[in-house]
């Protein structure tokens, strides 16, 4: 079996020549240790080949996690051959990683893609000088209207015979080069002997991987520095470049004229320009928000809830089992619960599948980009990314595409802060919790609803603020220097395929969990301790809800109705409104609970109610968009931490508003008033302290130590 | 000492020296920002910060607190 690793920058088209290679023999997964998709696929009509998509990447330096998953591999798994997409209208930063490809050794095939839009700028390169330059096989494509394709498979078997050339540097650093390599661990492959002792030169951060033990390279690097007056990765890398310069004009059949104006230049006079880039990015949001939330995103999703399974599968089951003389447990176990467990993953497939669709068209087009060029101004205050704003915004109509959304994000820091905030902001789901809180308790009072919008969006800012300092969990910021790539329409197949991986990824990504969390609160909650089916009131969850529920006393809603509540509320946030119904005396309620507004009144003051529909709002969303979470933060321990804070956020926001509320509305002072104290000091500390983090974890060594 | 951040919109700039340290400066350097390459400064965002500049003939986009670290003639 031959393996071929693609490798190309971001937007030259990699994802194109993947698929058209591929087709539908693609699988996908995760590289080890890291959230970037892995993708491969048997190249179609060659024999015995797989084809691994290494991701977008610009060099090959330790920094980020992209760049080193790429080397490991290259350097690892050692692949037969690399398949190197070039866009040709993008040659001189485009053959800067073609070049540190053919240091590595592995022969390389260059995919000179993007002819038409190369040619468009009046480009005319000669291939064949280009590969002779570079000591490649180079192959013409343009390969989103598929020309091309086949020559490139034809290309794979000569190519292993051509000899990869590594370009020259200047003598002063030939010669550093040559001191280094000699002190190279010998057990290294010859082939990979001169790259790593150019990262030695380089003092690239994980050279030291490669040197032989008690070899010093500093006096070799510290000559070159001082003759040159600079570092050495500067001196790399600017001969790098300027070698490449001389290659690219060997291989011009004539110059660039760089002052003509691209398509691109002319949408962009518009697209970020300074007074109408901001109303055009609102405009293109309204449309995504119309599309996703307010119509067929929701409506496909209803309908699967709805009609799908409401009415369609749910009623043919359960008569299907009573048909049968399956017992009453098994079959509550098999349609509450399994087939509602399967109804929770699938239903909130359509409305994500429009999102996906969504997002990977804006990404194709280009604009994806430009969203974070123009909000990154705002954005970035609370850490997270210009491209935080759709995650939010989805997050509007259900979280779970919302958290997903946070996939197009590329520094890891703002996508995970995002994917942990997403979920503050009110989903749809949650609206009948307030609706029932608003009209039991405030009249119908539509600032109700409004300042649960407020305090959402409040505490995603705030956790960026906070989170942001937590290094240790959610990493450290990358730096904005970001490609604005070419506008070009969107490819049907890119489009259809990401769409159809990024929903096929979340089933399976977090069916499982979603499965098996929505059985269990639902067998808590349907049998008592002697395994007998009850009702929810005489149930376990019941039990243990009276017994924990001295935790939210002192929210103001100790009574164990609310814990069990909120505890449904994790299987879908709508359940909060049923449970109660169920549990105040009534079989079925409306979606707002108008049955029990009166009950409610009695037993919950409007500040109580208030304080109960805040910590719905904020604290760990339901299981679905748990595992939503989950597959973006990449580890269940990490999935852990980010619900504890939530709900941890949930508990401290909830007691200052009930604590001091009840101060300020009635002049009452609990001793719970405490936790409140605490926890608005923990909060503003959290806030205001720089390393906050930082400062606890050496406090607790010094401790310890 | 004249940075990037103060170059003129739409006049090409040569890079002197490249300041900063570890992924920021590797970064600048690895998407093609080097030492006597050409930069055009062609706008800056709606709200005043990030910059768009063509460098070796494609769009970048990076903070002024970046354009600040690249110092040219």
């Amino acid at each position: 079996m031959r393996t071929i690793a693609l490798a190309g920058n971001p937007n030259c088209g990699k994802t194109t020549v993947f698929n058209k290679l591929t087709g539908s023999s693609q699988r996908t997964g995760n590289w080890p240790g890291v959230t970037i998709d892995r993708k491969e696929g048997r190249i179609r009509g060659v024999e015995n080949t797989v084809l691994v998509d290494l991701p977008g990447i610009y060099s090959l330096s330790p920094y980020s996690p992209e760049e080193i998953v790429s080397r490991d591999y290259i350097v690892n798994e050692r692949p037969d051959l690399i398949l190197n997409v070039v866009d040709a209208s993008n040659l001189e930063r485009n053959l800067y990683l073609t070049v540190q490809l053919l240091e590595m050794g592995v022969p390389v095939v260059m995919i000179l893609n993007m002819m038409d839009l190369a040619a468009a700028k009046g480009m005319s390169i000669s291939a064949a000088n280009l590969g002779r330059m570079l000591g490649c096989t180079v192959v013409e494509t343009t390969a989103s209207k598929g020309t091309g394709i086949e020559d490139v498979k034809k290309a794979l078997d000569g190519a292993a015979k051509v000899e990869p050339i590594h370009q020259t540097f200047d003598p002063s650093v030939e010669e550093a080069i040559s001191k280094a390599m000699e002190g190279i661990r010998s057990d290294l492959r010859p082939e990979l002997r001169r790259w790593a002792a150019i990262k030695v030169v380089e003092r690239d951060e994980r050279s030291s991987d490669y040197m032989k033990e008690g070899f010093d390279p500093e006096p070799i690097i510290k000559a070159l520095e001082d003759e040159y007056d600079d570092t050495t990765e500067s001196i790399i890398t600017d001969q790098r470049y300027n070698s490449i310069c001389d290659i690219v004009a060997g291989s011009l059949n004539a110059p660039i004229d760089r002052n003509k104006e691209t398509f691109s230049d002319k949408v962009d006079r518009y697209v970020t320009n300074k007074w109408l880039g901001l109303p055009i990015f609102i405009l293109i949001m309204y449309g995504v928000y119309y599309i996703a939330v307010q119509t067929i995103g929701t409506m496909g999703t209803d309908w699967v809830n709805d009609v799908f399974f409401g009415e369609w599968i749910l009623p043919a089951a359960s008569d299907w089992l009573s048909d049968a003389g399956v017992n009453e447990a098994l079959s509550g176990f098999i349609v509450d619960g399994l087939i509602g467990g399967v109804g929770a993953v699938l239903g909130f497939l359509p409305q994500m599948l429009v999102m996906f669709l969504l997002l990977a068209i804006l990404e194709e087009v280009g604009y994806m980009s430009r969203i974070a060029f123009v909000m990154d101004r705002i954005f970035r205050r609370f850490g997270l990314s210009g491209k935080s704003f759709i995650p939010v915004m989805v997050g509007m109509g259900c979280g779970v595409p919302g958290v997903m959304a946070s996939r197009t994000i590329e520094s890891d820091r703002d996508r995970r802060i995002t994917a942990m905030t997403t979920t503050f902001i009110p989903c749809s789901a949650k609206l009948p919790i307030i609706a029932l809180i608003a009209g039991a308790l405030f009249g119908g009072s539509a600032i109700i609803a409004l300042s649960s919008y407020l305090i959402g969006i409040v505490c995603i800012l705030a956790s960026g603020i906070i989170l942001k300092k937590w290094k240790s969990f959610v990493g450290e910021p990358s730096p904005f220097i970001m490609e604005l790539p070419p506008y070009h329409l969107p490819s049907v197949t890119n489009t259809v395929v990401s769409t159809l991986q990024r929903g096929w990824a979340f089933v399976k990504k977090a069916g499982t969990f979603i499965l098996v969390a929505c059985a269990l609160v639902w067998f808590l909650s349907s049998f008592n301790w002697s395994l007998e089916m009850v009702d929810a009131n005489e149930s376990m969850l019941a039990s243990i809800g009276s017994a924990v529920g001295f935790i939210f006393a002192p929210l103001g809603f100790g009574d164990w109705e609310f814990t069990v509540a909120t505890i449904t509320g994790l299987l879908a946030k709508e359940n909060v409104v049923g449970t109660l119904g169920v549990l105040f005396g009534f079989a079925e309620v409306s979606e707002a609970g108008e049955e029990f507004w009166t009950i409610l009144a009695g037993v919950l003051t409007p500040l109580a109610g208030f304080s109960f529909l805040l910590f719905n709002l904020i604290c760990a969303p339901c299981f679905a968009a748990i595992g939503a979470m989950r597959r973006e933060l990449g580890t269940w321990k990490a999935t852990g931490f980010a619900v504890a804070y939530q709900c941890l956020l949930a508990y401290a926001v909830a007691a200052i508003v009930y604590q001091f509320g009840l101060v300020i509305l009635y002049g009452t002072v609990q001793p719970a008033i405490i936790i409140a104290l605490i926890a608005l000091a923990v909060l503003a500390y959290l806030l205001i302290a720089k390393d906050p983090f930082g400062t606890m974890k050496a406090k607790v060594e010094a401790v310890t130590a | 000492m004249v940075t990037l951040k103060e170059a003129a919109f739409g006049t090409e700039v040569k890079v002197k020296r490249i300041g900063g340290e570890g992924p920021v400066r590797r970064r600048l350097m690895d998407m093609g920002i080097t030492k006597g390459c050409t930069i055009v400064v062609n706008k800056v965002a709606p709200l005043g910060d990030p910059l768009e500049v063509t460098v070796r003939g494609y769009e970048l986009s990076l903070r002024k607190s970046e354009a600040a670290l690249i110092e040219i003639e």
